[in-house]
């Protein structure tokens, strides 16, 4: 059942999902094209590029996104929608009348020394994952991304004017 | 107005005009909810950001149920997450309605073929600045290397790295203050 294993997946998206967007990536890639195969891995990064230039988290965005592919309808947008966003409730709830003593709490501090360098691997998972034939087509591929990693990084160029320059660019060279 | 629709749609204002994420939305959250309606005080504002980091899930969804539990309880927690929702949630449906039609253009093919590679270098770029904050150093900088290896080379999945590095950390706390 289709409905069903959109819930589960966004789910357990929602409940892992530990530090930012980017850090969910590599989780949202593994049950939505590997485990499911509700898109390919090409539509997954063109799903990225939208979200980037279009309001809201990617969490959200992928959620609506693949919802609606998986089913092809507007249920399953819902469903996929409503699903990620559910362990928040659940756990936010849960400590909202302690949330200061959480903030403080000893245990809590130490599993996060573990988890804040592993969101890093999960960033660099996501980037190395999305680094297949599919994206890179030819050189010209290469030549963007290095062109793009340098713009971002050092000369701080915003990620929508970046996504435009790269379509300009695609448009001038494919 | 009413106090739930003022909630509503101040999450919704700020669902519509943040592009990029949780991060980017901070600031005009903490303009909306602290600044001009007052509804938390910065302290506890930057004490729900910090909680808001450690929990899972999506952070701009994670601030709007504790803003919203903070104002009118449950209900609120609802309208909150609702109005943060829904912006995203209509333009990324009326996308995916006609996105496969979209790509079916030449054009639109050739933009895309650029934007791709494109996009991975935005993913990568994080992996470094986000290094830096987290303040990876030579000890603990085989932790997103051995997790990313796993991930990409082996396909474990993201959730068993979470549960290791979050069973890790504590486990390495607990030792420490032996």
């Amino acid at each position: 059942m289709i409905y069903l294993q959109l819930f589960i997946s966004f789910f357990k998206i929602g409940l892992f999902g530990f530090g930012g967007g980017y850090a969910m990536l590599p989780l949202i890639q593994n049950e939505v094209v590997d485990k499911h195969g509700w898109m390919t891995l090409q539509e997954f990064t063109d799903i990225v590029a939208v979200s980037q230039m279009t309001p809201g988290p990617i969490g959200i965005n992928s959620a609506t996104y693949v919802g609606y592919t998986a089913t092809q309808s507007i249920w399953g947008s819902v469903i996929a929608t409503f699903a990620v966003c559910l362990p928040s409730f659940i756990i936010v709830l849960l400590i909202v009348r302690s949330y200061k003593k959480f903030r403080t709490n000893k245990y809590v501090n130490d599993a996060f020394k573990g988890l804040r360098p592993a969101t890093v691997g999960l960033i660099a998972a996501a980037a190395l994952l999305l680094m297949n034939q599919e994206n890179f087509i030819d050189y010209k591929s290469i030549i963007i991304f290095v062109v793009a990693f340098v713009a971002t990084m050092f000369l701080k160029l915003h990620p929508i004017l970046m996504i435009l320059l790269a379509a300009v660019a695609g448009l001038i060279i494919y | 107005m009413n106090l739930y629709w003022q909630i509503f749609f101040v999450f919704a204002k700020i669902g519509t005009f943040t592009i990029g994420g949780g991060y980017a939305m901070l600031p005009l959250i903490q303009r909306e909810v602290v600044d001009r309606k007052q509804w938390i005080s910065k302290d506890d504002f930057v004490d729900m950001i910090a909680v808001s980091q450690t929990v899972p899930g999506i952070l701009a969804v994670n601030i709007a149920i504790f803003t919203g539990h903070k104002l009118k309880n449950n209900t609120g927690s609802i309208v909150a997450t609702l109005g943060a929702v829904l912006p995203s949630f209509l333009i990324i449906l009326a996308i995916a309605m006609f996105f496969r039609q979209f790509m079916d253009n030449i054009w639109v093919q050739k933009m895309f073929n650029a934007i791709r590679p494109a996009v991975v270098a935005l993913i990568a770029v994080p992996v470094f600045t986000t290094a830096k904050t987290v303040g990876v150093n030579i000890k603990t900088i085989i932790i997103p290397i051995a997790s990313a290896f796993l991930i990409w080379y082996w396909g474990v999945s993201p959730i068993y790295i979470i549960l290791i590095a979050g069973l890790g950390g504590l486990i390495y706390g607990i030792i420490e203050r032996r």
